[in-house]
């Protein structure tokens, strides 16, 4: 190679590295998001609302992480082995993870998470039922052992499902009342700095974290802004750089998203896949009846719902599963808009017109809309609707006592049908006082039985043929009636980089961004 | 009662307000047979700019529903609930001031400080509060409107009463024997009339308020269209379609002037100072 081709050669490879290095992530910045509503706390191991999620995500940290298919990805734990039979689940974490105040994270550390959230933690003690034993056989090991195979047991570890909860500050203390309640501490990217309540959280670049060269982010302040249009001005403004799924109304993204530098993405909510539906009271009244329950299918326009509701975001819900959840089918019975049809039905049902009441979701002008057009479709097929007006305890105190005929709802469904799916359709799952479980009141046993089975066969293909099963039987049925799959859009500056990377987005994607200057 | 109407004419602020109330009134009433779909069917699309389309005057809402069919039966909703609130409230207040003015002592003092309890609590938040626990529905917004604004009336009429029940001709009833009720429903009332009636005229603006705040805030009846269920629903888009806020919002304007100017033009027919000048 003679002299100059290798000067050459240098100069490009000069070249190419400066131009990675400008398309790299750059560290420093602070980014102004919005978070609505103000989370009653951010102790995510006590409370679990959506919005202390979203900022404790990224203070807290679980097992693992998950990318938008729902694979999962390292997180505390760098590598994982599951043993051939399904049972016994092997992590090794990270070496040199520590808390925010400087004290090492443990094996021990995970034990404590363990039992901790048994006690606090609703959904994770149900996601741990299977589970036989953990222990700890050093200081970087961690096996989980299970009564019997359960598929979806890798898809527990998420941040808000199961963090990671300090030993050293929760021993033998009163959970709940403890004072580091107040002062979260976590081993995440970002450390708590203060919290203004009714104005604003402030978080801190973790300068120890264990993945070296992040965060690129220097602060993160979560803005409380209690009013939809003062939220859509402070973007406006440029107060705010990121605007969380659903901060804004949804007839305002379309106008935000024409603004200069700002990019809007439907991505970062694969783990939830907010499903919503309306409760449709099988125990008594018109809708007890099979034949009802399917007219008001067909009656119900769907689609026009997503595109003027919903500004044309997400997606018409086919069934009980949304179409990211594991073992989703799409071949099962499809119930386009068609009132002639729900006419007919209505008919066979031998509806007479009897009052039927509709309880809207009391969660803003959005909810209330779908309810008015939802309304007028039911009313087009000659069903007697009568609306019921509440707030959020009454909604709550209605739908759990069971004291509807119709309710609006929308429920997170984490990524595998055995986590999110048959609660709402086993009879176990009917009880008094709780507006999340098999609230409408459906009973079949061969349901029960599907469920029962798919979350503990092995392997995969097995879980597939069954909840396969469990879907068509229920289109079939209607217990409820589905209507769309959600999309909350997250809208921020285009110079925030990198931030929605995962199947929780915002939750845990501060991580990862960076801001172009 | 002729001369009153007369005199009420010749005012021209109550001529004004005649003209628009009985507009307001053949609207609510026959409306709804020039407009027969139900004011919440989608029409066309969403957010469709008003003088568009030519049958669609005013424009579609958010959800493609005619604004003008809306503004017609929300005169429905708000005139009623204007008219029977003030009724109800005319009924509970009217026999309590006047039994506080006609019988003093005890009975009134009881009657007053009863009445002064629901005066000290600001109205506008006593119905907010009513109707949220009663449950948003016609009956309860009529009920907690009349609740809040009885003890003017009360107040009023025993007014009234105290300075009637000293005159001669009462005391001659009284001499002849009659029932104190008797007295109080032939002799007093028919003369502690009149400004009863112009606060009545002006009660029923508040109402038509106080209806149209409640449906701003999200307490109306869901399940019919009313005026302030219009703005509040609007006022969320109002940068991308004013027109869903502000002809409801003008509907609630003027039919509200309407009733002051009739207020107006009431109180100057049936001031006998007025009344003796114009003759």
């Amino acid at each position: 190679m003679s002299k100059r081709k290798i000067l050459i050669t240098l100069a490009m490879v000069c070249a190419l590295s400066t131009a990675a290095a400008a398309e790299g992530p750059k560290a420093g910045g602070v980014v102004n998001a919005v978070i609505q509503p103000e989370p009653p706390s951010l102790m995510v191991g006590l409370v679990q609302n959506g919005p202390t999620q979203m900022v404790a995500g990224n203070i807290y940290e679980g097992l693992l992480r998950y990318s938008p298919k729902l694979d999962p990805l390292p997180g505390l734990a760098e590598s994982w082995t599951v043993s051939e039979d399904g049972k016994i689940y092997t992590f090794k974490l990270v070496k040199g993870a520590t808390w925010h105040d400087g004290k090492p994270f443990t094996s021990t550390d995970v034990l404590f998470s363990i039992e901790f959230l048994k006690q606090t933690h609703a959904r994770a003690r149900g996601n741990l039922v299977q589970l036989d034993k953990v222990e700890a056989p050093d200081e970087s090991t961690v096996v989980f052992t299970l009564k019997q195979p359960f598929g979806p047991f890798i898809g527990i570890f998420e941040v808000g499902s199961l963090p990671m909860i300090p030993k050293h500050l929760y021993e033998g203390t009163d959970f709940k009342t403890n004072p580091a309640n107040n002062t979260p501490v976590g081993t995440g990217p970002f450390m708590f700095k203060e919290w203004q309540k009714g104005s604003f959280i402030r978080l801190v670049k973790n300068p120890n974290y264990h993945v070296k060269g992040k965060p690129n982010i220097d602060e993160i302040y979560w803005h409380v802004i209690p009013d939809a249009a003062a939220r859509s001005v402070a973007y406006e403004t440029g107060k705010v750089d990121v605007l969380p799924g659903g901060s804004v109304e949804n007839f305002d993204v379309p106008r935000l998203s024409k603004l200069k530098n700002t990019c809007v993405t439907g991505a970062g909510w694969e783990f939830f896949s907010p499903h919503s539906w309306l409760w449709l009271n099988n125990r008594a009244g018109p809708t007890a009846n099979k034949k009802f329950r399917q007219a008001l299918m067909f009656a119900i326009d769907r689609n026009m719902a997503k595109d003027v509701v919903w500004n044309g975001l997400g997606k018409v819900a086919t069934g009980p599963s949304g179409s990211a959840i594991k073992y989703y089918t799409s071949a099962v019975p499809k119930y386009d808009y068609d009132p002639a049809k729900a006419k007919a039905l209505l008919k066979e049902a031998g509806y007479k017109g009897e009052k039927v009441r509709m309880l809207p979701l009391p969660y803003g002008e959005t909810w209330q809309r779908w309810a008015e057009m939802v309304r007028q479709n039911l009313q087009d097929v000659g069903i007697n609707v009568e609306m019921i007006a509440t707030d959020v305890p009454g909604w709550n105190q209605k739908v759990s006592e069971w004291d509807y005929d119709i309710a609006f709802t929308y429920l997170y469904q984490y990524g595998d049908p055995a986590l999110g799916v048959g609660r709402n359709y086993v009879s176990s799952q009917i009880a008094k006082g709780s507006p999340f479980n098999n609230v409408e009141g459906y009973s079949n046993p061969e349901i029960d039985k599907l469920f029962a089975d798919g979350a503990v066969a092995f392997p995969d293909a097995a879980r597939e043929e069954i909840y396969t099963k469990a879907q068509k039987i229920l289109v079939e049925d209607v217990p409820v009636a589905w209507m769309l799959e959600l999309q909350f859009p997250t809208i921020t500056r285009c110079s925030v980089k990198n931030l929605v990377t995962t199947g929780i987005g915002v939750n845990d994607g501060f991580r990862d961004a960076w801001i172009e200057k | 009662m002729r001369q009153v109407w007369r005199m009420l004419l010749r005012n021209p602020g109550g001529v004004i307000g005649v003209a628009i109330l009985t507009i307001a009134i053949a609207v609510a009433l026959f409306g709804p047979l020039l407009f027969p779909t139900s004011p919440w069917r989608m029409v066309q699309r969403p957010f469709l700019p008003p003088f568009t389309v030519a049958n669609l005057p005013l424009g579609t809402d958010a959800l493609g529903r005619d604004v003008m069919a809306g503004i017609i039966y929300g005169a429905r909703v708000s005139l009623l609930v204007g008219l029977i609130s003030t009724l109800a409230s005319l009924a509970v207040g009217i026999p309590l001031g006047a039994a506080a003015g006609y019988f003093g002592g005890r009975v009134d003092d009881a009657l007053m400080r009863f009445t002064e309890f629901f005066q000290t609590v600001p109205s506008f938040a006593l119905a907010i509060v009513l109707v949220a626990i009663m449950q948003p529905s016609i009956v309860s917004i009529v009920t907690a409107i009349a609740i809040v604004s009885w003890p003017p009336v009360a107040r009023l009429v025993r007014g009234e009463v105290l300075s009637l029940r000293t005159r001669e001709y009462v005391q001659a009833a009284v001499v002849t024997g009659q029932t104190n009720w008797w007295i109080i429903w032939r002799e007093i009332l028919p003369n502690a009339l009149s400004p009863v009636i112009v606060l009545a005229s002006l009660m029923v603006a508040t109402a038509i308020l106080l209806e149209s705040s409640l449906s701003f805030l999200g307490l109306g009846d869901p399940n019919l269209m009313s005026w302030g269920y219009m703005v509040g629903a609007g006022r969320t888009v109002i940068r991308q379609a004013w027109w869903i806020t502000v002809f409801p919002g003008i509907a609630i304007l003027v039919s509200v002037l309407a009733l002051n100017l009739i207020g107006e033009g009431l109180n100057d027919a049936l001031n006998p100072r007025l009344a003796k000048g114009g003759r």
